[in-house]
């Protein structure tokens, strides 16, 4: 490697660094892959993120009995709140199981923010439980099929291809 | 009577209704006596009370650190709405009772609220912001650091996506006020840090386009946001209207995207995930999509419509018999700065052009006047603004024709009030 290129690459740096303490005074703390909670972790569409383990639907009806039922009724279909099935297949509604494009949002939502009043406290198995639960309620899987890492990235929601991407097509231009 | 009206106004008419010119009014103020008579007769009236008032002949309350308003206006407050009730109180809103309000700033403690997982009360030296994923180097930073960090100071609404929801769906305009009917926008100065400062820290990858931000809160709650805006103009805001970010608007620190829907405004941030894609959470899934007729739902509309209301007078107000009023409202736009606010008083007939308060800025609150003599007649008024990009507001059944029957989100349509004879003023669909 000719000295001449390692010096360039030790100035570009040194500008670099330059530039940043100009404006910042560069307080970050180096922060480590242990150090972020799963919480912090947004799970991805392509299935980044998701964790180990794994949930059938017969497994989430239990836990869904238990600590969901209560505010999204006891088919998931009738609520009161945010109803996670369609009850009619086909007719326009915002459950979950319907209307969102990817299964993934449905472990990550689950795992942050559900149950309601107790969020976070649930096991990961659980939460690919009661994902699956939720996905065969609207027909999406069956009831026997595993959700974990692998398999709820290839889950075909019915509304994946749903979507008017108004910021690909025109930015932040107002629909 | 009809005469004395005809020479106060002196031909400073701009448009049907009673629509006035500001100029022209003043010019005719200052040459004609009518005004001035009528001025003095409401101080005769103050001054004709002998004995000076009681809080002229003692001595008031000492100083306090921290000050309230006067105990009179106790009834100035947000309106709160739990929708789901004993289920989940924590799940609510309160709107900004506009109506009540002058000028553009929004008191700390009137700013609008909506929690999807309660507010949280975090103390604030365990806090902890962490910037990963696609960076050189993953950083996270204390409260303590970023206040060393320079800061900027910007006005900007914040708006939530489905502000106007009442009017959006419901088949018969409701007969409420301001602070139910567009109460879900709020204005002040942010203060805080440059987020493309501590982007630069952390090195952002090429294929970092992306950035998850996430909440503190039971929540968790979760929009990808496009690092172009992120760059441009987006702040880690830390100060509201000088003070720290009260609890309900994200102490100690929340994301502020100007113009952006303010559910992407992420209250009590600790997380700013960078990605190559958007994370497809659960608000842009679901609730902060946009349904459209076919089936389809629009996402990622982030920018909020130019949009305007006019608040004196507005909705479940009565005004005090005919003569001179001064409409007053507020306009804005999240793709930049009001450029026009046009009045009807004749139900859309006719329009003039409303001062606009000065200085008018970017994807902030503006506040617009216009004199107006009312002749005791029912009457419909509207107000119409446009932005410096030309964008103008649709009616509502414009509005309505774009998205499905159920969309709450983006209403930005005209909103008309309706003044019975008896000076009634009720929300009207123009």
């Amino acid at each position: 490697m000719p000295m001449r290129s390692g010096f360039a690459a030790l100035a570009l740096l040194g500008l670099a660094t330059t530039t940043s303490m100009a404006e910042g005074p560069g307080l970050g703390v180096p922060l480590s892959e242990a150090d972020i909670p799963a919480f912090a972790i947004h799970i991805m569409p392509d299935g980044t993120g998701l964790p180990d383990g794994s949930g059938t639907a017969a497994e989430g009806a239990e836990i869904y009995e238990f600590q969901c039922a209560f505010c999204h009724g006891e088919t998931a279909s009738e609520g009161p709140i945010e109803p996670l099935a369609a009850p009619h297949p086909g007719e326009f509604s915002r459950a979950a199981g319907s209307y969102w494009p990817y299964a993934t949002t449905l472990f990550d939502y689950i795992r942050r923010a559900m149950p309601f009043h107790a969020p976070k406290s649930l096991e990961d198995d659980e939460v690919y439980a009661l994902t699956a639960f939720v996905l065969a309620r609207s027909g999406v899987i069956d009831e026997t099929d595993p959700m974990d890492a692998k398999t709820l990235p290839k889950v075909e929601m019915p509304a994946r291809d749903l979507t008017v991407d108004l910021w690909r097509l025109q930015g932040e231009e107002p629909f | 009577m009809a005469k004395s009206r005809t020479i106060r106004d002196g031909g400073s008419a701009v448009a049907g209704g009673g629509l006035l010119s500001r100029r022209k009014l003043l010019k005719g103020a200052a040459l004609g006596g009518t005004a001035a008579a009528l001025s003095q007769g409401v101080i005769e009236a103050v001054h004709a009370e002998a004995e000076p008032p009681d809080w002229a002949t003692l001595p008031g309350e000492e100083v306090r650190g921290y000050g309230l308003p006067a105990p009179q206006e106790a009834d100035v407050k947000r309106t709160q709405f739990q929708i789901y009730e004993d289920l989940s109180p924590e799940f609510g809103f309160s709107g900004t009772p506009l109506q009540k309000l002058r000028g553009s700033i929004t008191p700390n403690g009137l700013h609008f609220e909506v929690h999807h997982g309660g507010r949280p009360e975090i103390a604030p030296e365990q806090h902890r912001l962490m910037i990963h994923g696609l960076v050189e180097r993953p950083l996270q930073f204390d409260l303590a650091s970023l206040d060393r960090y320079p800061m900027v100071s910007r006005v900007h609404f914040i708006e939530c996506a489905g502000n106007g929801f009442l009017n959006a769906v419901e088949p018969e305009p409701q007969d409420v006020g301001l602070d139910v009917l567009a109460g879900l926008v709020s204005n002040a100065e942010w203060t805080g840090v440059p987020l493309s400062i501590l982007m630069e820290e952390a090195g952002v990858k090429t294929e970092g386009k992306w950035v998850i931000a996430i909440g503190a809160d039971a929540a968790g709650l979760s929009r990808s946001i496009p690092m172009e805006k992120i760059l441009a103009d987006g702040m880690l805001a830390l100060h509201q209207n000088g003070e720290r970010i009260r609890p309900e608007q994200g102490y100690p620190m929340r994301t502020l995207l100007p113009g952006y829907e303010g559910n992407m405004n992420v209250k009590w941030v600790t997380s700013l995930q960078v990605a190559s894609q958007p994370a497809f959470t659960r608000d842009e899934s679901g609730a902060y999509s946009d349904p459209l007729p076919d089936g389809r739902a629009v996402r990622f509309s982030f920018a909020m419509g130019v949009k305007s209301v006019i608040t004196h007078p507005s909705g479940t107000m009565t005004m005090n018999g005919p003569g001179l009023y001064e409409i007053s409202g507020l306009a804005w736009s999240g793709g930049g700065a009001i450029a026009r606010v046009e009045i009807s008083a004749d139900g859309g007939t006719s329009w003039a052009d409303a001062d606009l308060q000065q200085p008018v800025q970017s994807k902030a609150l503006t506040r617009f006047t216009i004199p107006w003599r009312w002749d005791g007649s029912p009457t419909r008024l509207l107000s119409r603004a446009t932005d410096s990009k030309g964008r103008t507001q649709p009616t509502r059944a414009a509005w309505k024709a774009r998205y499905h029957p159920t969309n709450i989100n983006h209403y930005n349509a005209i909103q008309a009030w309706d003044v019975t004879p008896e000076g009634k003023v009720a929300n009207a669909y123009a």
